[in-house]
């Protein structure tokens, strides 16, 4: 108790120093950011190499971390000051998914950058039903209706088709229920008594830490997986199986991770957090810059054993425009892992909103909730003011250039139809959209007793 | 005592052997030239044998000639017989480790993983010259504060990079000893009171007998929760981490000292006791210098099976908590999962049980020198 109370004594003394000192420099210099060991981790690695963190005048330590949760749970607790975070983290943190804290982002990492990768065995059930092109290679994008004769040929032996992905929260569980509710096959439903999301699941979706993808698909516990890079071409490279889809074919440039602080901390500190957007935003910059001419070096600062630490040809196989889906299978890809086009690092609203129109459907919402509370939620958790303000002190710095920004935008994306399915999806009219999809709750639907009830 | 028992592991021997010793090995020579310097000989040779050096003890006995035949013996079971082994073991592992493919490549062999140790300490260099580099850089950049703002922050902002090798094994070292010292301060005296008392024998022994298996894996979530939820401060002197790591260790090691010292107490020569009644010594006179010394060996043996426990416990906490030190590098090169990574996770396991055998001898080497009498 006591301690508490010298702390919060201390902490009030920080916040009368931190108003006096209100000049330019950062509030708090020395940080402790966490990532994940995955290619979109990017930025934090580039900024870290390049010195845009030091000449921003923080001393930032960048440390590699378990899970999801662990950095979730890390960040709110304050042992990191800062994270590489899934889209929904924040958002699900918002909505009190899991665990409930004020998460907010000022700055989104990249786009897409994601895939879906199917074991070896289920790939030799799925290619007979797959439309080939004149040389004999699969036509992309494979619908999620080639999996069914794996799915009959497992339900016939009395075996359950189990896949894989990172977070409940996940881009990765969004995209892959997309998949496969696009294709017709039921993903299942979360609700408030199933947490793991199982209920009438055609597909038994569970949580992997990312690295132990391969592994785990190499062990058999699970079938398929959706995962971010590098750990698709990984399982080409150790031949445990075939990515089919990838999610830049699921939706076209959808927004990925975030760089997420609490809310707490970007009050405290408001200075260190545009400070360290703009640090990442140049190196967005950098990544994108010159036509891709730096990923190569990019994909070499990322096999270091610190960062993302796999080997250099299976990073550059998907960093440098490439992708290979099959063995030998290699295509170009451009777009595959987007830093800084097409406004990747503005936090939208609408992006936002698409992630939670995906919670409500899958039943992490379980009731209806007017579009009012959408924008709402949203706004709460995604700053794009600091994005703005982060952008503008760096063209003042003639460290970027005007044109390249969004200065214009009221925070929404305009509306888009690239999905694998075609729905169009409007981020100012949320319970419209969750109408027109295929599967999924609608209204103020409900699960009761395993069935969806109400309308 | 023979010779040959100088060969014997000393933690596979019973407490009093554990602590016996090369001094009353063979016997001494007839008639010594130089008495002092052999003396001096004689007692560095001890010290040697203490940490693991014994075999040089025929090698300077052959020196000076007397019963080379005796210690020729001595010397291939001390030093020729072990080599062999590590030789056939290399040899079996390099030949066993070209058939088995995993997924992340072949198992590496001695070569490979001698190159990791390279690698390793090389990186380590690196890391220091960027050190440098970067303190410079930062020294530069507070001059420009300063010159424009007199009043600045001039904090000097430690190293930001990653953690090398080395870091991570002084982290480990440093974070074990922790949890182990403050394990002892309560072990301790913890069992002193069960050996004294029966009483609180009978209280506490099922507490002991309850919590002495428990795993780390077990302990680490709720010291973890535990930990954020009390240490509270905006400025924190330690690390949460460190903390976290620390307390498993205790938690986990605490038991063996306990039990040792509860049954190192309790055995005390009952002759002792009757004669400090006789001579009505006061209870504390009993206890320090009595009870607490001639339990010592005990105490001892449980504190270095403790230290034992802590670092196997300490390395999957580390592993499991995310907490920086040797296991979090294991965790961190199997998530890489490069070509390189089975071979660095080897070089990892040889470091933990090198260290652990260290430790295990530093641990010996102050039981026998903080314990009294025959059985030294």
């Amino acid at each position: 108790m006591r301690s508490r109370i010298c702390a919060s004594v201390i902490c009030g003394l920080f916040v009368f120093t931190n108003v006096i000192a209100a000049g330019k420099g950062p509030e708090k210099e020395q940080l402790k950011l966490g990532f994940i060991k995955l290619t979109d981790m990017a930025p934090l690695a580039i900024a870290y190499e390049k010195g845009y963190f030091e000449d921003e005048g923080l001393y930032v330590t960048l440390e590699p971390q378990a899970n999801w949760k662990v950095i979730l749970d890390r960040v709110i607790t304050g042992e990191l000051d800062g994270a590489h975070m899934l889209a929904g983290q924040p958002l699900g943190a918002a909505v009190g998914i899991g665990t409930k804290a004020d998460v907010v982002t000022g700055f989104s990492m990249d786009l897409n950058g994601n895939a879906i990768t199917v074991s070896n065995e289920v790939w030799e059930l799925m290619k007979p039903g797959i439309t080939k092109d004149a040389q004999g290679l699969p036509v992309h994008p494979i619908p999620a209706t080639a999996l069914k004769p794996a799915l009959e040929k497992f339900k016939v032996s009395g075996k359950s088709f189990k896949m894989a992905m990172v977070f409940p929260v996940s881009t990765h569980n969004y995209e892959l229920r997309y998949w496969l509710a696009a294709g017709g096959i039921n993903p299942g439903f979360y609700t408030p008594s199933d947490v793991t999301g199982q209920t009438r699941a055609d597909i038994l979706i569970s949580v992997t830490p990312p690295p132990q993808m391969p592994a785990t698909m190499e062990a058999g516990t699970i079938n398929g997986y959706c995962v971010g890079e590098p750990w698709n071409q990984q399982a080409i490279f150790k031949g445990v199986g075939v990515p089919v889809i990838t999610d830049y074919e699921i939706w076209k440039n959808n927004p990925e991770k975030v760089f997420g602080v609490t809310r707490a901390f970007a009050d405290k500190n408001p200075r260190t957090h545009v400070a360290l957007v703009k640090a990442l935003t140049r190196a967005a910059i950098w990544l994108d810059e010159k036509n891709g001419a730096n990923r190569k070096e990019a994909a070499q600062i990322l096999s270091r054993p610190e960062y993302v630490g796999a080997d250099y040809r299976v990073i550059a196989n998907s960093m440098t425009g490439t992708f290979e889906y099959g063995r030998g299978d290699k295509r170009a890809l451009p777009d595959f892992n987007v830093f800084f086009r097409y406004h990747a690092n503005y936090p939208y609203y609408s992006d936002a909103i698409w992630y939670l129109t995906q919670m409500r459907r899958w039943g992490q919402i379980p009731e209806g909730k007017p579009d009012a509370w959408f924008v709402e939620t949203a706004k709460k958790v995604y700053r794009p003011e600091v994005f703005v303000e982060a952008a503008k002190e760096l063209i003042a710095e003639k460290k970027a250039i005007a044109a390249d920004f969004d200065f214009t935008s009221d925070g929404f994306r305009a509306p888009t139809k690239e999905f694998i399915d075609g729905v169009e999806y409007d981020g100012r009219k949320p319970n419209a959209y969750i109408e027109k999809l295929a599967l999924g709750l609608k209204g103020q639907q409900k699960i009761e007793g395993g069935n969806v009830a109400g309308k | 005592m023979s010779p040959v028992s100088n060969a014997v592991p000393a933690d596979a021997a019973p407490v009093a052997a554990a602590a016996s010793p090369a001094r009353q090995g063979s016997a001494p020579p007839p008639k010594p030239r130089f008495p002092r310097v052999n003396a001096t000989i004689d007692g560095a040779i001890s010290l040697l044998s203490l940490i693991g050096l014994g075999f040089l003890k025929p090698v300077v006995a052959i020196c000076r000639g007397d019963d080379p035949r005796a210690h020729m013996r001595q010397l291939w079971l001390d030093l020729a017989a072990p080599v062999l082994a590590i030789a056939a073991f290399l040899l079996v592992w390099s030949q066993v480790s070209q058939g088995i493919q995993t997924s992340l490549g072949q198992i590496p062999g001695p070569t490979a993983v001698w190159e990791q140790t390279k690698a390793l300490w090389a990186d380590h260099l690196v890391q220091r010259e960027k050190a440098v580099a970067f303190y410079e850089r930062q020294e530069k950049r507070n001059a420009e504060k300063q010159a424009e703002d007199p009043a600045a922050d001039m904090t000097v902002r430690k190293y930001t990079g990653k953690p090398t090798y080395i870091d991570q094994i002084f982290t480990s070292l440093k974070t074990v000893f922790a949890g182990f010292l403050l394990a002892t301060l309560i072990a301790v005296p913890l069992g002193i009171l069960c050996g004294v008392s029966k009483t609180f024998n009978a209280m506490f022994n099922p507490l002991i007998q309850l919590f002495k298996p428990v795993s780390p894996l077990a302990w680490l979530p709720i010291v973890t929760m535990i930990v954020s939820a009390v240490y509270v401060t905006a400025d924190p002197m330690f690390d949460k981490s460190f903390i976290n790591s620390a307390m498993t260790v205790t938690l986990c090691s605490l038991w063996p000292t306990v039990i040792n010292t509860a049954v190192g107490v309790g055995s005390i020569d009952r002759d002792l006791l009757n004669v400090a009644r006789v001579l009505r010594l006061s209870k504390t006179t009993q206890l320090t210098k009595l009870v607490f010394p001639s339990s010592l060996p005990y105490i001892f043996t449980g504190m270095r099976l403790s230290l034992g426990v802590g670092w196997m416990v300490l390395i999957a906490a580390e592993m499991l908590a995310q907490n920086p030190g040797l296991g979090k590098f294991v965790w961190d090169e199997f998530q890489n999962g490069s070509s390189e990574s089975l071979s660095r996770i080897l070089v990892a396991v040889f470091t933990i049980g090198i260290i652990g055998f260290l430790l295990d001898r530093v641990m010996l080497a102050m039981q026998s020198a903080f314990t009294y009498g025959p059985a030294r």
